[in-house]
């Protein structure tokens, strides 16, 4: 992709072939592509292997809504599907990289200035 | 008589082709780029394969189930919709990007650097706000620092005038400086919390500014092991605007997209963005035939992810406003079908 791109065009990528991001699990796949550079296969399988499900799960929003919550993963908020008393965007994150077993760095800047 | 199949040019405009006549363009975009860059044609599988997605009348396609890859949004969002960081969180929430990166609107890291602390508590923002990777980007951009925007006698205009040797020391000059721009940004967002840089268009202005994208790329690595590195190219062939430019022993000018891997992998690079720009003039399917023959022997040695450009005027994609949503999904299928890539 890139800056330039016009509007919503990602959209007919994201449909096309994406992972969905949080909306599944393709944002836990990038983070094992940046921080390990892991090629896709890889990166799939680490990732599912850590969650307990199959590479395929991963883009399957149905079946990773159920797996973020239970691993405390983060959720998106929606009008009627909200979780005030599940982890929010940086305590989610805490546990991606528990779970992951990745450095993320702004939890470690967290823990650091927040002095934990 | 054969039928004909709306499809598109590389301009985005509507026309009709019979199956045949897609299939020309297939060999031909195919052949030119075999020529041109050395490599071979695409066998008759892969044509095959090609002919079946863009001779299709469909209004959208996409890969199979499970056969999904990452798209890593080089400069996210609108700058029209709320604020910088709502703009990711529409991107994250509603679009569903797997990574977002947060970028202002002069796209250059010498831009950046004055007034980075600004761009610095932005990112902080973000990472409060947003669960996906959240990197930080802009352009290497050589050029900003040749004259009149820059310190440097600039080599656009040394150059015609038989000043090689001048031209020379002055994108040696520019590059020495660019490196240590893009080192003190990149320390910055670090600090503010980001999970990585993107160094977008890289080689835009030559070899120059390719060496100094992984100059940087080097730097970034070994201060920051874990820290998400992307260089994505401006163009198939990195241009030889110094001409004798190196890294690691090996002369920049001329590369393509296998030769510009090696040099990313070798840097310490986390992703490479091979882009391949579109001839407006030509149809789609014969500038999809064109991009993938020079990127599939980039594919053969990649040891890192590999997202492909795939935005407007590159990959296949249209170049105009609003890419229609049948030549991007078709621009997507087919390099994760034929090049198994990482990402776009």
């Amino acid at each position: 992709m890139g800056t330039g791109d016009p509007l919503g065009m990602e959209g007919a990528h994201t449909q096309a072939s994406g992972m969905g991001g949080m909306r599944a699990a393709g944002d836990l796949v990038a983070r094992m592509q940046m921080t390990r550079r892991m090629r896709i296969k890889e990166a799939k399988q680490y990732v599912a292997g850590k969650l307990g499900c199959t590479p395929r799960d991963l883009s399957d929003p149905v079946a990773m809504e159920q797996i973020r919550l239970d691993k405390g993963l983060g959720t998106l908020a929606a009008t009627s599907s909200t979780h005030p008393d599940e982890p929010g965007m940086m305590e989610a994150k805490f546990n991606i990289s528990k779970a992951l077993d990745i450095p993320i760095n702004c939890v470690e800047r967290f823990k650091e200035r927040a002095r934990l | 008589m054969e039928p004909r199949i709306p499809t598109r040019m590389g301009d985005g405009s509507l026309v009709e082709m019979t199956r045949s006549e897609i299939k020309a363009d297939l060999e031909a975009g195919t052949q030119l780029a075999a020529r041109k860059a050395k490599v071979p044609e695409l066998v008759q599988d892969e044509l095959d394969h090609l002919l079946d997605i863009y001779a299709s009348a469909a209004r959208f396609t996409a890969v199979d189930i499970g056969d999904e890859v990452i798209l890593s949004n080089d400069g996210t969002g609108t700058k029209h919709i709320g604020n910088r960081v709502q703009d990711l969180q529409s991107y994250e929430a509603l679009l569903g990007v797997d990574m977002v990166e947060l970028w202002q609107i002069d796209y250059s890291y010498k831009a950046i650097k004055t007034n980075v602390a600004h761009e610095g508590q932005s990112m902080k923002i973000a990472q409060n706000l947003l669960t996906n990777p959240v990197q930080y980007g802009a352009m290497p951009d050589l050029g900003r620092y040749s004259k009149p925007d820059g310190p440097i006698p600039n080599w656009s205009e040394l150059l015609p005038m038989g000043k090689i040797d001048e031209a020379r020391r002055a994108q040696e000059e520019a590059c020495e400086m660019l490196v240590e721009d893009i080192d003190f940004v990149a320390d910055a967002m670090v600090a503010a919390g980001t999970d990585g840089i993107d160094f977008d268009t890289t080689g835009a202005a030559g070899d120059a500014d390719f060496l100094a994208g992984l100059r940087a790329c080097r730097v970034l690595r070994e201060k920051y092991p874990w820290l998400g590195i992307e260089i994505g190219m401006a163009s198939e062939f990195v241009l030889g605007m110094h001409g004798q430019l190196e890294f690691d022993g090996e002369r920049l000018a001329g590369m393509w997209p296998k030769d510009q891997l090696r040099m990313v992998q070798q840097a310490g690079a986390s992703i490479y963005g091979p882009a391949v720009n579109i001839n407006t003039g030509k149809s789609t399917a014969w500038n999809i035939a064109r991009a993938i023959t020079f990127i599939k022997p980039a594919m053969a040695i990649a040891e890192i992810p590999v997202h492909v450009n795939v935005g407007m005027g590159v990959g296949a994609v249209p170049t105009c406003v609003y890419p229609p949503a049948d030549a991007t999904s078709r621009a997507s299928k087919a390099f994760v079908e034929i090049l198994k890539i990482d990402g776009y």
